[in-house]
């Protein structure tokens, strides 16, 4: 049974492998796509977006070269990304330029040696005697990042949601619509806040309260998942729309 | 009545009101010019609470401000004027608009704010400033000119709020740490998805097949990763012990190194270093969706017994968890990602919502660090629902003090 797939998915490989070249050449041959850079690089995305859509179908040799190249394409896009947004002007250009070239006007900043020197410590996890040295970058980036997180969390998570929750029920003395909606946010906001609360065990009133905060989450969940699922279908709708107009010329208005 | 008569009575009539429209013209133009009073408490100071790009202006409200009236704020660099001795004159501003109240941030919550205008002026070095009143017809300038200078500020009390939150939610937490480390027993409510992971390492030992375990794509500086990273000690502390293995894709380079350095003292730990492979743990790309891509053609090659998702995610979260349901890999999920959570209900076995993350690190170490972070946080939220409550019902009826205290800036 197995060799008999196997059969099947080289077949399957092959006639896919036919009718990309035979597509492309007739719109080459066609001058339906021009052969310079552009209609190279459509056909390079067409072929790339296929061989990733064929993963759809199981893992195969067109998903692995456009797995590998899109790492390799990827890593090496965040190399350049790095050097030319961060390296060059947060430390090449203020600090080392003045150590390498000669009659740099104004002064460099010396500050950012300490920096530079924790960012070289990372390397040293690569020599057992110095590995140590690595723990104080380490000590240094969880240490600020929680130093500069906590307040934000607290800020945006605590007092930024307890404001709002803060409303008077009654509006302009009478209980309208929006009385509803104040105290819907009130319940879910309270029953959820119970549901993580980890001290007491969930029976009882406390059960019943998280149930309820389970079933506002929920909700939310849904409605997020809704939300989330009409973005991915328009960026499917756009990956069509591309091989569609792009690279087949087939006009779809 | 002759018709001449009447004639006369008219024309009469005519210039008594012609007369009065005329007198009231006058009154009404001399009511225009009164009504443009004098300027007020015109002052110019450096603005609180911030870099020391600009600079406050304040005046008293009067009875000038309606609609069709506008101040008009002058600036130069010199008491003088500029160097022609020109004045700048900035927009008009609408006698309606600009108090000091619309800038809590900078005056507080006070009544009296309603009482002054406040202009913020964007500069960065001693300033002068006149300030004037036009109607379009007349105009009333303020006697003198003011002037001010920009500073820096060290402490920007608009904060303060934050700052009293953090010291107390602080507070809360040491003082739970100390009793944790008197009595390590501390209640902590049963979580469902955590006994699932000891059921999955012991698959994946029957199995034969790896355990899959990503820490998600942010760095160490989150809290999500940093909770991902305590229970990727634990679960590393378990596989060696049921000499199972474990593979962990990194998406991070700095991840990576923890993750290396936390799994070997745990397979040290479990009087198995020999058993430790660091090649297991790999970065593979920053790259969002490269990373995806690579992860899920492990997935599909390797087939591991359980997948374990801990940490923040994007939009690649479906895509991984979806393929690992493809595979048939049990599968357990950790974020605090409100966005993601929903794909990875509906696809993994198991999910640790938000704060269960954090929580299921303190579970499994029950070190009194973790557990009484955790009974502090409780306690917090505990303040919290109760403050949520009691706001409630003092600003239903109209006390907003509770309110005041928590707005943020």
């Amino acid at each position: 049974m197995e060799e008999k797939n196997n059969k099947i998915d080289i077949i399957l490989l092959l006639v896919f492998t036919a009718l990309l070249l035979g597509v492309n050449i007739y719109l080459f041959a066609g001058k339906i796509l021009p052969v310079n850079a552009i209609g190279i690089g459509i056909v390079i995305a067409a072929i790339l977006t296929l061989s990733l859509y064929s993963f759809l179908y199981k893992d195969n040799p067109f998903f692995k070269i456009a797995e590998n190249l899109f790492v390799g394409a990827g890593m090496g896009i965040s190399v350049v990304i790095i050097w030319f947004n961060y390296l060059k002007p947060e430390l090449y250009k203020p600090l080392i330029r003045y150590a390498v070239r000669d009659n740099i006007p104004g002064e460099p900043n010396f500050w950012l040696i300490i920096p530079m020197l924790l960012g070289l410590f990372m390397f040293a996890r690569f020599l057992k005697k110095t590995m140590w040295l690595s723990r104080w970058s380490f000590a240094f980036i969880i240490g600020g990042g929680a130093g500069i997180s906590i307040p934000v969390v607290i800020h945006s998570f605590i007092l930024k949601q307890i404001e709002p929750s803060l409303q008077p029920v009654f509006v302009d003395g009478s209980f309208t619509l929006q009385s509803i909606n104040i105290i819907l946010l009130l319940s879910g906001t309270i029953s959820v806040l119970i549901y993580f609360f980890f001290s007491t065990p969930h029976t009882g009133i406390v059960g019943n309260i998280s149930r309820l905060g389970i079933w506002f989450l929920m909700v939310a969940f849904g409605a997020s998942f809704g939300y989330t699922v009409m973005g991915r279908m328009s960026l499917l709708i756009q990956r069509i729309q591309f091989l569609l107009t792009d690279w087949l010329k087939i006009n779809i208005q | 009545m002759s018709s001449s008569r009447c004639i006369f009575i008219f024309l009469v009539i005519l210039l008594i009101v012609f007369g009065l429209s005329r007198l009231g013209g006058t009154i009404s133009f001399a009511q225009s010019n009164s009504q443009l009073l004098p300027l007020q408490g015109f002052t110019a100071f450096d603005t609180p609470n911030d870099v020391g790009d600009s600079v406050g202006l304040i005046w008293k409200v009067s009875e000038n401000d309606r609609e069709g009236v506008h101040y008009i704020v002058s600036t130069a660099p010199s008491q003088e004027g500029g160097g022609d001795g020109q004045w700048t004159k900035l927009d008009p501003i609408l006698s309606t608009t600009c108090y000091k109240s619309d800038f809590p941030q900078y005056f507080g919550i006070d009544e009296s704010n309603k009482l002054w205008h406040f202009y913020e002026v964007s500069v960065t070095t001693t300033t002068y400033f006149k300030l004037a009143i036009t109607d379009g017809v007349n105009i009333v300038e303020f006697p003198s000119v003011v002037s001010a200078t920009p500073k820096g500020n060290w402490f920007d009390t608009s904060k303060v709020n934050i700052l009293v939150c953090v010291i107390f939610f602080s507070g809360l937490i040491m003082f739970f740490i100390r009793a944790a480390r008197h009595n390590p027993n501390l209640f902590i409510r049963h979580i469902p998805g955590l006994d699932a992971i000891e059921e999955t390492i012991g698959r994946a030992t029957e199995m034969g097949k790896p355990i899959l375990y990503l820490n998600g794509l942010h760095g160490m500086d989150s809290l999500s990763t940093i909770a991902s990273i305590s229970i990727l000690s634990k679960v590393a502390s378990k596989v060696a012990n049921y000499d199972s293995q474990i593979k962990v894709p990194c998406y991070d380079p700095i991840v990576m190194s923890v993750c290396q350095e936390v799994i070997k003292e745990a397979y040290i730990a479990a009087g198995r270093p020999d058993a430790f492979k660091s090649d297991n743990i790999f970065f593979i790309t920053n790259d969002q969706f490269a990373y995806a891509a690579a992860v899920e053609g492990m997935m599909m090659r390797d087939k591991p017994a359980a997948n374990l998702y801990m940490g923040y995610y994007y939009a690649e979260a479906l895509l991984l968890s979806e393929t690992g349901a493809a595979t048939g890999a049990m599968q357990i999920a950790g974020t605090d990602s409100i966005t993601q959570l929903p794909f990875f209900i509906t696809t993994c076995d198991y999910t640790l919502m938000g704060e269960e993350l954090y929580a299921s690190s303190a579970y499994l170490s029950r070190e009194p660090l973790q557990l009484g972070s955790l009974k502090g946080q409780d306690v917090s939220k505990a303040l919290i629902i109760l403050i949520l409550f009691i706001g409630s019902v003092l600003t239903t009826f109209g006390v907003t003090f509770l309110t005041n205290l928590f707005r943020t800036f």
